[in-house]
């Protein structure tokens, strides 16, 4: 394997990896911070038990999040050098604005929350817990708007052989970012919501804390539905976005090959990359494609072979993590609703406590296919019509990267295996016993 | 205005504000297997440096960025040329952060010892391998004009490059064992002033030994020959090292402990303002230089980044500054009775 290759392979288990703990705590950050506000005002000491159990969650998550997002700050200049020196103008600068904007926000009140509870009044406290909510949600609106970028790069011009800025508030503003930061924080909470819902669904099962974990898992139903409602409904605009600024994404994402009016979308269909069209189609649902991508049952969509081969992107993997993504939305915004109406009786219901339980990873999974779409997709440009990943690379040597490919993969599964066996334990063991 | 110039100079204290914060959490690791005797001392140390050193790492992140932000091919060389010791750094800084997090939520020795280890090489190793980087940067890199780096990782082991390494690491050890001092008491401080009284004469060899090398091994005396009121700077540092011995002697803890920071912030300003205009040379071919002339953003970028610090860096200096000051006290057994802290 050549080096664009390896660095590619890196990026993508380093950033994976971190995003399987960033969500957690995106979302759970505002839900802890929501549970010690409602202990400061009503006294209530199970919200405190309640900030304390799912505090911990956060923090053993939080910890792994921080250590991986330290590596990809650097990854930048060691593996995509090329990429780096070409819109580090622009680029740059974003994840600069995150760290001093964002990053010493959270990182210094968590401090301060782990160790504070006898320092600070209680008011204060929370208030903490807000803060780093805030500041965990800041820095994801600013990698988002880098990532945005790297999409549908805007405010630029080339000059010095390099894309140099013209107009920050429009990189900042642009609609992409708008709603990838959207789509991005609500699937978070879907996330918090099931992961809440499945750990409280244990517990219920077993009949232990009732009180304590039947409030958690209602907290958990309003996350997950509303925020399950809100990505589907975003999601809708996303593709409209998608389709209107990276036409060949969205061929790929529906595996659409031949341009067509009244674009149909096929139930179930197996694409053909060589050939350039679906070795099997079935069900068409006639019209339903146009509508999706331009809101109008009779408008014309782009086919693949609308566009040169070396400009597509691999489309099997694009589809398949597409349909995935929009299968597990329909399944959490139907299981939310069912877990909606049946609230106040959840002991009665073992078979949606059960369902809840295995649900935890599902929204993970439904998060990593929604990043494969946007990366992959995004494929050979790594940002979008400028610049080829081939190009971005740096001069380096194929073995160091394979060493650290090695290195990371090692060290990951470490650190991966260690933090959710000790969120399991903790998850299992419960609330500690005088407060709940 | 000179925005490049000023860049060069916030970018410097960057790095030098990483050091002076992050430096005592290192110098805390790298000592905490050995004066950490009991499990309850070992608790202690880590509470010592717990609500900080998050906070303390994300100057390393700003630093990282700013150079991103404001000099992008000296982000993009630099990075990739240094690639197997940044990687290196990076894999023991991460070792490092979950420690502390997951270390005390299991009750098993065999557990607490896995990550024991991981806290003392995720603290020597960075700390040396910082003082080893920054020292061949003085030097100049064997890179070409393509940013291709000729050679390996074993190169930047050089005597000079070691030297750095090792001046460093003892900064920090002194740093660490006098933040112990204001930080803990009984047994365990007495155990880690003994070590800062100890290091000190070791800091002043190896600083005097690095400051003759650097004469014969870089340039960075160049600047300070053309402007002798410079050399005020490293007149400063070597005051403020041997305030530091002062202090220790009265045993007032904190103030050798600020002597020591103003030690390291003079020390990284001694390379920074030698370095001037450079800020990652090549050993080379001067031609191949990096400078903050030739390698800097737009001014439009370095204009919109220069008011971002300008709102954003006094507010975190506001907050940290509070934090440090709601955790000034000496650590009390309460504190680590609590099932959050670490
Ligand atoms: C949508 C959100 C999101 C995305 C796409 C990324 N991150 Fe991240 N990152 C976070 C959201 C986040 C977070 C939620 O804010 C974290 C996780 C845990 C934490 O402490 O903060 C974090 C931590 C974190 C840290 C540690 C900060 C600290 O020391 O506290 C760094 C340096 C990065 N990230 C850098 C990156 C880079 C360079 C990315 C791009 C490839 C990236 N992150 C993708
Ligand atoms: C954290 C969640 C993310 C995930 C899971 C993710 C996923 C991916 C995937 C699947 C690839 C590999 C594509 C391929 O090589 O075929 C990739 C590559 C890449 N992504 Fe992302 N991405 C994430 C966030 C980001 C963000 C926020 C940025 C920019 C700030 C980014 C920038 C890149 C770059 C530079 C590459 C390597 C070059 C390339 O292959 O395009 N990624 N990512
Ligand atoms: C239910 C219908 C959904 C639709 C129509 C939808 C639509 C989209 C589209 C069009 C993209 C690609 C944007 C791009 O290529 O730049 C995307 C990306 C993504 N999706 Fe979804 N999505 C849905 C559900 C979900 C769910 C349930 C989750 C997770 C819980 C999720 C998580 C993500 C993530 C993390 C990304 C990558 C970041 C981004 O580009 O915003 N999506 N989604």
């Amino acid at each position: 394997m050549d080096v664009v290759m390896l660095s590619r392979l890196q990026f993508y288990a380093t950033s994976a990896f971190h995003f399987l703990f960033v969500p957690l705590t995106l979302g759970l950050s505002w839900i802890v911070a929501y549970m010690e506000t409602r202990y400061v005002r009503t006294g209530d000491e199970t919200y405190l038990a309640m900030t304390k159990f799912w505090g911990k969650v956060f923090l053993i998550n939080f910890a792994v999040g921080v250590v991986t997002g330290i590596t990809l700050e650097f990854q930048f200049g060691t593996n995509w050098s090329g990429y780096s020196a070409y819109v580090g103008d622009i680029f740059g600068s974003l994840l600069a604005i995150e760290a001093t904007a964002a990053f010493f926000l959270e990182s210094t009140f968590i401090g301060i929350w782990i160790f504070g509870w006898q320092k600070l009044s209680k008011k204060a406290h929370a208030g903490v817990a807000w803060l780093v909510a805030i500041g965990s949600n800041l820095s994801a609106v600013w990698i988002l708007i880098a990532n945005s970028w790297m999409q549908h790069p805007v405010g630029y011009t080339i000059r010095n052989g390099r894309a140099e800025l013209t107009d920050f508030f429009a990189v900042i503003t642009q609609e992409f970012a708008v709603l990838q930061i959207i789509h991005v924080l609500s699937s978070a909470f879907v996330l918090a919501g099931f992961l809440i819902m499945g750990i409280s669904a244990y517990h219920l099962l077993k009949k232990q804390h009732v009180d304590f974990f039947s409030r958690s898992f209602r907290i958990g139903i309003v996350c997950g539905l509303v925020g399950s409602l809100v990505v589907a409904v975003e999601g809708d605009f996303h593709a409209k976005d998608v389709t209107e600024k990276q036409p060949v994404k969205l061929a790929a994402m529906e595996s659409l090959w031949e341009t067509t009016r009244q674009a149909p979308i096929y139930l179930f269909a197996i694409p053909d990359e060589e050939n350039g069209r679906n070795a099997v189609e079935i069900l068409p649902i006639p019209g339903v494609l146009s509508f999706l991508g331009h809101g109008d049952f009779n408008a014309e969509v782009q086919g693949l072979n609308d566009f040169p081969r070396d400009e597509r992107p691999p489309v099997l993997l694009t589809f398949l993590a597409f349909r995935g993504m929009v299968a597990l939305g329909t399944y959490f915004i139907l299981i939310s609703i069912y877990a909606f109406i049946r609230r106040n009786k959840l002991l009665e219901s073992p078979l949606l406590l059960k369902i809840m339980l295995f649900s935890i990873p599902l929204p993970y999974i439904a998060i990593q296919l929604g990043w494969v779409v946007t990366e992959l997709g995004r494929q050979p440009w790594i940002v979008w019509g400028m610049m080829r990943t081939s190009d971005a690379v740096s001069p380096i040597a194929a073995s160091q990267v394979i060493t650290t490919l090695v290195g990371f993969m090692l060290v990951y599964s470490l650190l991966g295996f260690a933090g959710y066996y000790l969120i399991f334990r903790h998850a299992k063991k419960g609330p500690s016993l005088e407060a709940a | 205005m000179d925005l490049q110039l000023i860049w060069f100079f916030l970018w410097g204290l960057l790095w030098a504000v990483f050091f002076m914060t992050d430096g005592f959490d290192f110098g805390v690791g790298t000592l905490y297997p050995f004066i950490g005797k009991t499990d309850e001392e070992k608790q202690t140390m880590i509470t010592a440096i717990g609500p900080l050193w998050d906070g303390n790492e994300v100057w390393l992140v700003a630093a990282g960025g700013v150079t991103f932000a404001a000099f992008p091919l000296v982000y993009a060389v630099m990075f990739s040329t240094l690639y197997s010791a940044l990687m290196l750094i990076l894999f023991t800084l991460i070792l490092r952060g979950v420690s502390f997090e997951f270390r005390g939520k299991i009750d098993d020795p065999r557990w607490k010892r896995l990550w024991d280890t991981c806290i003392f090489v995720g603290s020597f190793a960075p700390a040396l391998l910082f003082g080893v980087a920054f020292a061949n940067i003085f030097q100049g890199i064997p890179f070409d004009g393509e940013g291709v780096y000729h050679g390996s990782l074993l190169t930047l082991l050089n005597p000079y490059g070691l030297l750095g390494g090792v001046l460093f690491l003892l900064l920090f050890l002194q740093h660490g064992a006098l933040w112990l001092g204001i930080k803990t008491d009984d047994a365990l401080q007495g155990r880690a002033t003994r070590v800062a009284a100890m290091v000190w004469p070791l800091v002043v060899v190896a600083a005097v030994l690095f400051l003759v090398a650097s004469w014969f091994q870089t340039n960075l005396y160049a600047n300070y020959l053309a402007h002798p009121a410079l050399f005020s700077v490293i007149a400063i540092t070597v005051l403020a090292l041997l305030t530091v011995r002062v202090f220790i002697a009265r045993k007032a803890w904190f103030k050798a402990w600020f002597a020591s920071a103003l030690t390291i912030v003079g020390a990284t300003f001694f390379g920074v303002i030698g370095l001037f205009p450079n800020l990652f040379p090549s050993s080379l071919d001067a031609a191949f230089n990096l400078t903050a002339r030739n390698a800097s953003s737009s001014p439009l970028t370095l204009k919109i980044m220069l008011v971002v610090a300008i709102i954003f860096v006094p507010i975190v200096i506001a907050y940290q500054a509070w934090s440090y000051n709601l955790f000034k006290h000496r650590v009390a057994p309460a504190d680590l009775a609590h099932d959050e802290t670490y």
